[in-house]
């Protein structure tokens, strides 16, 4: 038996090391370092305990500015790619040729590189000297002026980063509501059929309900993951996203961390804190109100 | 409300794609079921008795052929349209609603002047859940329901609407044999109390005999033979029929026709009257043995079952198209089935004379 | 007769309503293809476009007759694309070989051995899914700066090579392989390792392979980690190289050059993708996310 423990043991022991490296210590360090003031990174040390980084973080102007970007990220995508994603899934779901065509290329940002592919929106929403871009050039179309999105308008540039984000999230969404959609048993159709309900009454009584567990499970992870942008924005806007007015929570801490403005991890470390804190108030909050309308 | 069936035909695109050819689902398919008839679609899995209910009720369309209720073509017209209501196999009760909610759905549905008020849809619910005896389970999810209780919710659902014709798909393949009797008697009870057409598909011929007013046998999309239970048990037209019914099966022999007798193997067993010689089929229904001393018909025996008010025996005989020849016998003659070998005379209504190629009967 | 009449008139607007919808669906679903392709299209036609010509619209025009592949030679000559390249399938395949033995040693002893304890350390397993990795770089950071490992393979790969998530993914695969092969392996004589070689992972080849192509696809767009962790080019992955070309490389206005790059990058995750479309979507809709 001593032995039998040992060699169970034994298989587990990269697995377990690496988690407790890389997990479980960086977890329980986080917590130290954000109340650890005036940490110095390249001694180590520091000078006292107490609330000081959390009061600093929550005070410096970039990171309000991050967290109210942030926020206008999650209130805006979320919703809308959600809901764009449930109308595309069910048109795909209502025809027949051609689907899978259809399902192979919308799936195809997912296996893109955010990076690379984010260079190519910023090309086709920028405004140079040289040209107004392919995006402007629809807007002239419809008798709109020029914007530069990339470099303009507060507004303009929430609106490209928005846009990216939802055609980034997309190919989850609609994977996942297909799916979710096929595994509802035809027979349920069939019998509201023969009842004569109208399409849109199946829709509402029916293939909502059924689908509820997936669509909340997509929100959820959908809130969780827009609280995370951070690649999307550097894509569009490059690494200096505090000069660009566009940077997230996750940049924020990562700019406090590195580079020219980094050296900072007991800040980083608040920040991280913080961000922690409002994803699971709203997880929470999300699975609640899930519990009420989720059929199961 | 009668319904007829014209020339009705389904076929759909082969799977295999080498083979061009559509697969016949439902082939040339005539008969008209009389008003308040109870009809039951018996056959194997595969022979297209399902989608015949599901052209009735409209879930498919035909691919020629025509349907009519009363005097009404229905073909082209959309389920919804038809009125009929529909119990499905796997009962398909919305599992997010409750019970009330669930047979109030299609109450909902109607439209225009067809619409009611809500106090009427809360009388006709409880009328039909009063019809299945369901009353005291309203507020309960499917999930908390035994298969029995589901199964009845669904019939309450079905017949809500008033409709002028009820289909059932399997509706007692889901529940365990107990239940399965019990549940068939109820259909039936209320089949009766309602008066509403109704046609059932079944693969279980004992369902299908005990219940229906009219069975239709079907094999490979095509009708074998339409009648009353009683008849079609005792005179069916072919081979496939005559084994398709009764519980134990048909016993199978190769027998041969020669001056008038019928003969199994080298005993002349029957008198087979105006029959040319020839090689045939010869079925024997397990009660159609008597045992006789001196019966003509000699088997080997293998072993006696006692079942209580009759006994079946087991035995072998070299014409049999088969391992075992199976018989019911009167408890009482239980005597005489033993030692190695049991003589058993014929009963000439329960032995069935099928030509060999077509298996289609010969009558005598 | 009138009944009839009445019939008629329903059958034909149901099938006229039928027609309109499926039109207007598949209008919809064209619209959309259109969107999520174009941003390819405008790369690839970018980047076969010459610098020249380019810089010369003023209206960008939709396509190109004058194509040219100058742009790939300048992305490769110009910036170290192709260093870039080899990093990243360096990190890739180091990365994800070394996570398949980590999980499949701790998945077998999840799904096969008994030891004291067993429950406990899988429930705290689990309870690591919820971690988000935003709140450890910090200290993985530090960590790898004080190892003094950075701008290193090891410090880029060594945080990735656990998944909590793909070890419960394949301890679930694992337990679907019936016990009496396991017994029956043990009555031969065949030692714990040889069983999980030789018999536990040829049979759950399938969810390996999807559990490899998922990690790749993570690995080949993994930009935050790299980027905190090399700061010299010659370490740079894929992600960073871009990130790098937009800032510094070619001159800012070298946009075909850039998005030769870009086409460049995109290509290999593509064409895997194609090959394994099927298992790549069945495996993320299996529980994978984005990031």
């Amino acid at each position: 038996m001593e032995k039998r423990n040992f060699k169970a043991w034994l298989y587990l022991l990269p697995a377990i090391v690496f988690l407790g490296v890389f997990m479980v210590y960086p977890l329980i360090d986080v917590f130290i370092y954000s109340f650890e003031e005036g940490y110095n990174f390249a001694s180590q040390t520091y000078f006292g305990t107490g609330t000081y980084n959390y009061s600093y973080v929550l005070r410096d102007p970039y990171f309000l500015q991050a967290i109210k970007n942030t926020f206008i990220l999650v209130i805006v995508t979320v919703p809308l790619s959600t809901g764009l994603a449930l109308l595309i899934s069910v048109a795909l779901s209502s025809v027949k040729p051609l689907r899978n065509l259809y399902q192979t290329v919308y799936f195809l940002p997912y296996v893109t590189n955010t990076l690379a592919v984010g260079l190519v929106f910023m090309i086709l929403f920028k405004k140079t000297p040289y040209t107004d871009g392919l995006i402007n050039l629809v807007l002239n179309w419809f008798g709109g002026s020029s914007v530069d999105f990339i470099d303009g308008p507060y507004w303009a540039k929430m609106f490209v980063l928005c846009v990216y984000t939802i055609w980034v999230v997309m190919p989850f969404k609609i994977l996942i509501l297909t799916s979710a959609l096929a595994s509802v048993d035809q027979t349920y159709y069939n019998a509201a059929r023969v009842d004569g309900t109208s399409k849109f009454r199946i829709f509402t009584r029916i293939t909502l309900p059924m689908i509820s567990p997936m669509l909340f499970y997509l929100i959820i992870t959908g809130f969780i993951g827009a609280f995370k942008a951070y690649s999307d924005a550097v894509a569009l806007f490059g690494t200096n996203l505090n000069a660009a007015e566009m940077n997230t929570i996750v940049g924020y801490i990562y700019d406090m961390l590195y580079g020219d403005s980094g050296g900072y991890p007991s800040y980083a470390s608040a920040a991280a804190v913080i961000l922690f804190v409002i994803v699971l108030t709203i997880t929470c909050i999300n699975l609640l109100v899930s519990k009420k309308h989720v059929h199961y | 409300m009668k319904i007829v069936l014209q020339n009705l035909t389904k076929k759909f695109p082969s799977r295999n794609r080498k083979s061009r050819e559509d697969v016949i689902a439902v082939g040339d398919f005539t008969f008209e079921i009389p008003d308040g008839m109870l009809v039951g679609l018996l056959g194997p899995s595969g022979c297209g008795k399902s989608t015949t209910l599901n052209l009735i009720c409209g879930l498919i369309k035909p691919t020629s052929g025509k349907i009519f209720f009363g005097d009404n073509d229905v073909t082209e017209l959309p389920p919804e349209n038809r009125g009929v209501g529909m119990v499905f196999q796997n009962y398909a009760l919305y599992p997010h609603l409750t019970v009330k909610q669930n047979i109030l759905f299609p109450l909902q549905n109607l439209k225009g002047k067809d619409k009611l008020s809500k106090s009427e849809m809360e009388n006709r619910t409880l009328e039909a859940a009063h019809l299945v005896q369901i009353d005291e389970l309203m507020e309960r999810k499917p999930s908390e329901l035994s298969g029995g209780q589901q199964q009845r919710v669904a019939i309450a659902r079905a017949l809500v609407k008033m409709p002028h014709v009820l289909l059932l798909d399997e509706p007692l393949s889901n529940l365990d044999a107990r239940l399965r009797l019990q549940t068939r008697e109820e259909i039936r009870k209320i089949q009766r109390k309602t008066k509403i057409t109704t046609v059932f598909v079944t693969h279980d011929q004992e369902e299908a005999m005990s219940i229906s007013d009219i069975i239709v046998v079907m094999k490979d999309g095509i009708v074998q033979q339409i009648g009353k239970p009683q008849e079609v048990y005792d005179s069916p037209v072919n081979l496939f029929v005559a084994k398709f019914l009764g519980t134990p099966p048909i016993n199978v022999f190769h027998g041969r026709v020669k001056d008038n007798t019928l003969y199994l193997g080298d005993s002349p067993v029957l008198a087979a009257e105006g029959v040319a010689d020839q090689e045939v089929t010869v079925g024997i229904r397990p009660e159609g043995f008597v045992l006789q001393e001196k019966g003509p018909l000699c088997c080997k025996l293998v072993q006696v079952e006692v079942m209580g008010r009759d006994i079946s025996i087991v035995s072998t005989h070299e014409a049999f198209d088969g391992t075992a020849v199976r018989s019911i016998v009167d408890a009482e003659n239980s005597l005489h089935a033993a030692g190695e070998y049991v003589h058993f005379a014929l009963k000439p209504k329960k032995v069935l004379i099928f030509n060999k190629e077509t298996e289609e009967r010969i009558y005598l | 007769m009138e009944n009839q009449m009445d019939y008629i008139k329903i059958e034909k607007s149901a099938r006229r309503h039928q027609k309109i919808r499926n039109i207007v669906t598949y209008i919809f679903l064209t619209l959309w293809a259109a969107i999520v392709l174009f941003p390819f299209y405008w790369m690839v036609l970018t980047s076969v476009k010459s610098y020249g010509s380019y810089n010369a619209e003023h209206v960008p025009r939709l396509f190109t007759l004058a194509p040219t592949l100058e742009n790939y030679k300048e992305a490769f000559t110009a910036v170290p694309l192709g260093r870039y390249l080899a990093n990243t399938v360096l990190f890739t395949i180091a990365t994800t070989a070394l996570m398949l033995v980590v999980i499949t040693l701790a998945a077998f002893a999840f799904a096969r051995l008994e030891f004291r304890g067993k429950n406990i350390v899988f429930t705290l397993f689990l309870s690591l899914m919820m971690i988000p990795t935003e709140l450890v770089v910090i200290t993985n950071f530090t960590t790898i700066t004080s190892l003094d490992m950075r701008n290193t393979f090891a410090g880029l790969i060594l945080p990735s090579v656990t998944s909590v998530f793909y070890i419960y993914l394949l301890k679930e695969n694992f337990e679907q392989v019936p016990d009496e092969l396991y017994r029956a392996a043990k009555v031969d004589g065949t030692s714990d390792l040889k069983y999980l070689c030789r018999v536990l992972m040829p049979i759950c080849k399938p969810t390996l392979v999807t559990i490899a192509i998922l990690k790749i696809i993570e690995c080949w767009n993994s930009y935050v980690w790299p980027r905190l962790i090399t700061d010299d080019p010659s370490h740079y992955l894929v992600s960073n190289g871009i990130q790098e070309i937009r800032e510094n490389g070619f001159g800012r206005e070298n946009i075909p050059a850039m998005m030769a790059a870009v086409v460049v990058i995109s290509v290999p995750l593509i064409v895997l993708f194609l090959i394994f479309r099927k298992k790549i979507m069945a495996g993320v809709s299996r529980g994978g996310t984005k990031g």
